[in-house]
């Protein structure tokens, strides 16, 4: 208890030395752009933030007569910086914003489906014929090794590959399709940037592309339920070449049930 | 000519009539701050368990054991509800409204002979629709005693936190508590939609026809523009909320399907509905949720510019008024256009987020103006540095600090890494929270000897609000950083996540320390409140020279004008 009530104590001096206070290392090819940006922001606030506390201050115990005599106009001016910063950040930020989610995912992006499922997430490939296989709702049985109702009728089916962990080449785009089964579920992979709801019975599209190998943490950030906490799967950025391997050892399997 | 009924002693009113069943419009708003004390006291109970839950999870609490994890999000939920629709939204708004208003009018009935016709005595100061007003207030005990009853039903209290996202909202199936208790919850926020609506008419009511013969528009308190301009927002957005929580009410119970998808399979079962969209809520739900925001924050932005010119010994200059009241219009009206950026990751088309991230920039632009004029007025000096004014002070410094992060999260691009982290919960605690409590717990400093005729001790007041600015900001500051890291709120647990997310414990237990801190620092508060309605310092009539007709009655002491 004392020995975390001591690290308790000191953790915001810590938070400008270890990184896990800040951002987790981008991963993604927009992730650099995203952080520059955040950080830009976050201290020109900063700046403003703290002569806005330094006022505030000098005007409680500053005396009176030792205060420095300043013009009316310079409430204007401070509006009018403040705007400039505004209209400096938006035009950076919408800009951005078109990049990422304006356009279209890349005619070669990997193919991939989420689903939230209270309290898991399944992927699924649509394997060698590029289209996903139908879903039943009813055919639904996660016990039964069947968690999103794979419609074994549909051809398309078949080769379809439904995974726990989400495995993507490095430097390829990847088209994400989210769903959602029973409630709404928050799609966050901090390392990659990028957050989205999959709503139930709204399928919605996002794309990134992954640009450091290694194993990023997904989670969920919509509350779900009970075990929102504890939703969690991970996103492992592979070579192309170990992709392929994987994707074809998983095919293999999908085919022998 | 004066109505001799008048002139009869007027036989002296039971104890109920005059403090419990009573349409005066003092005692009404008193019994709005006494709802809203207990909603806070039991909001801040209720946090401190999940503050502890989430710094040590396996630690027993005493009287209670293991907190579960749907035990912490059924905490959650009546933790915000209570306090955004309890207490930031009762209070500043319509408690002190009812309290305030109209003795800052000072209007009489706007004929004399339709006051003399009715044997109201003219000179009666009180609401425009009296009887509405006092109705207004049991609708919110009701709400409150409806929400706090939903734990003690079968299945305890809802758990989809205070914005009930459908579906998990929607069926029992969801999880524990989303059956009873979310009907609980349901009917909680539509009683204290309907208590709001009354007020909100009522208090409209009073200014556009009970301002003292004379007093023009633009000759108005901006404390009185504030509840004015803040009331004509929730008549539209407390209807809106209730309407929507009838359609959710009637999805559960009636067969309809305004917010369930066509297919969706809970916890195994396959519900089959007409095809309704969960995306519905969302818009509904925060076409409330944002301007809501500005009900609870524009009474304290004008209370602080008519403290801030008090205490400098003024009255406002005729074009900072002017800029004022224009801000406060403006953050009225952007307030109800920027609600999508609730819903940057929701789906939405990103062409939609792109409008709703820019206007949300723009409404920045009237708070900022705000903001500057306070800060010359308290670098211009001369301030009486008195326990109001301090808490005023912490208002603006919480307010700049919690509202500059706005700016961040209204950009789509980055609000899509920050939603939902605790980032946003450091962002609405200090600008709602903090920076709301602190502008009421000016109202309260200042208004005591109004009510009471006594003064409040100075001295504890300025150990409170020390303490309070101090805890505020060690609790709500560090967040940020958990919030950076990616840590989403409305998490139970750090144990049992992924791993990178166990790293924050330290600085979670640091802030749950901290919390305990600035909780306690409120005992004394509530000891300098009994303290001095007993044994207080005598205030003079006018104990802070403030300009505002509320301070000009010739004998202003609660029971002496309740009695009448």
């Amino acid at each position: 208890m004392i020995q975390s009530w001591l690290t308790g104590t000191t953790a915001p001096l810590l938070a400008f030395q270890t990184s896990s206070f800040w951002m987790p290392r981008a991963g993604s090819l927009h992730g650099p752009a995203i952080d520059s940006l955040m950080r830009v922001s976050l201290l020109t606030l900063a700046a403003a933030g703290i002569l806005a506390q330094i006022l505030l201050l000098a005007g409680l115990f500053l005396p009176r007569e030792r205060r420095p005599r300043f013009s009316p106009a310079w409430r204007w001016v401070a509006s009018i910086i403040f705007v400039a910063c505004m209209v400096w950040m938006t035009v950076v930020a919408e800009n951005l914003w078109s990049t990422i989610r304006l356009t279209h995912a890349a005619p070669n992006a990997v193919q991939v489906e989420v689903t939230g499922v209270q309290f898991e997430w399944y992927f699924r490939y649509p394997g060698a014929d590029g289209t996903y296989g139908a879903i039943k709702p009813n055919l639904v049985d996660a016990a039964g090794g069947n968690p999103l109702g794979l419609d074994p009728a549909d051809p398309h089916s078949h080769d379809d590959i439904v995974t726990s962990v989400l495995e993507l080449p490095v430097e390829r785009q990847a088209e994400i399709r989210l769903r959602a089964q029973d409630v709404v579920h928050g799609f966050f992979i901090p390392g990659m940037r990028v957050m989205q709801n999959a709503t139930p019975g709204m399928p919605s599209q996002i794309h990134i592309t992954p640009t450091r190998i290694g194993d990023y943490a997904i989670i969920c950030s919509q509350l779900c339920g009970l075990g929102h906490y504890r939703m969690h799967a991970i996103l492992r950025v592979v070579s192309q070449q170990d992709f392929d391997t994987w994707l074809a050892q998983h095919q293999a399997a999908s085919k022998e049930n | 000519m004066t109505n001799p009924a008048n002139l009869e002693p007027r036989r002296p009113r039971s104890w109920l009539r005059r403090y419990v069943f009573t349409t005066s419009h003092r005692v009404v708003g008193v019994q709005y701050l006494l709802v809203a004390l207990a909603a806070v006291v039991t909001g801040a109970v209720l946090s401190l368990f999940m503050r502890w839950h989430l710094a040590w999870a396996d630690s027993l609490i005493p009287g209670w054991g293991l907190i579960k994890p749907e035990d912490y999000l059924a905490l959650l939920t009546l933790h915000g509800t209570l306090m955004i629709f309890f207490v930031t939204s009762a209070a500043p708004q319509n408690g002190l409204a009812s309290l305030i208003l109209p003795e800052q009018l000072r209007g009489t009935r706007p004929s004399d002979s339709i006051a003399r016709e009715s044997g109201e005595p003219e000179s009666e100061v009180r609401m425009a629709l009296p009887f509405l007003n006092a109705l207004s207030v049991w609708f919110t005990l009701f709400a409150l005693v409806a929400l706090l009853s939903t734990p003690f039903l079968p299945g305890g209290a809802a758990i989809s936190g205070w914005t009930s996202y459908p579906p998990l909202s929607s069926n029992a199936l969801a999880g524990p508590g989303q059956s009873y208790g979310m009907d609980g919850w349901l009917i909680a926020i539509a009683l204290f939609s309907v208590g709001s609506l009354m007020s909100a008419i009522s208090v409209l009511a009073t200014v556009i026809t009970r301002r003292l013969h004379g007093m023009k528009w633009m000759q108005m308190p901006l404390t009185v523009w504030s509840w004015f301009v803040a009331a004509c927002m929730m008549l539209p957005a407390f209807t809106v909320l209730l309407a929507a929580c009838g359609m959710l009410f009637s999805d559960r119970h009636f067969g309809t399907s305004f917010f369930f998808p066509p297919v969706d399979v809970m916890n195994g079962v396959v519900l089959h509905h007409a095809a309704g969209s969960p995306l519905l809520w969302q818009n509904l739900f925060w076409f409330f949720g944002h301007p809501e925001v500005y009900i609870a924050v524009l009474p304290a932005m004008g209370l602080t510019t008519t403290l801030l010119a008090t205490f400098a010994g003024h009255s406002l200059a005729p074009r900072t008024y002017r800029i004022m009241v224009a801000a406060t219009i403006a953050i009225g009206l952007l307030g109800f256009v920027v609600w999508g950026h609730h819903m940057f990751v929701s789906g939405m088309n990103p062409y939609v987020g792109r409008t709703f991230g820019l206007v949300t920039i723009v409404i920045a632009i009237p708070s900022a103006v705000e903001v500057i004029q306070w800060l010359a007025a308290i670098f211009a000096g001369g301030l009486r540095r008195t326990t109001p004014l301090l808490f005023i002070l912490g208002f603006v410094s919480l307010f700049i600090t919690g509202g500059l992060t706005g700016p961040i999260l209204a950009q789509p691009i980055l609000d899509a890494y920050l939603h939902n982290t605790f980032f946003v919960v450091a962002h609405f605690h200090l600008i709602m929270g903090m920076a709301v409590s602190f502008a009421l717990f000016a109202a309260i400093y200042y208004w005591f000897p109004l009510l009471t005729g006594k003064r409040m001790s100075e001295r504890l007041g300025r150990w409170h609000f020390w303490l309070s600015l101090i805890g505020a900001y060690a609790v709500f500051f560090p967040m940020h950083f958990a919030g950076l890291a990616g840590e989403p709120r409305q998490y139970a647990q750090l144990t049992g996540t992924a791993a990178f997310l166990q790293n924050l414990l330290p600085l979670e237990q640091f802030i749950t320390m901290a919390a305990f801190l600035l909780v306690a620092a409120q005992l004394l508060f509530f000891w300098n409140l009994a303290h001095s309605w007993i044994r207080g310092e005598k205030s003079t009539p006018n104990p802070w020279d403030a300009g505002t007709l509320e301070w000009e009655a010739p004998e202003n002491s609660l029971p002496a004008r309740s009695a009448q």
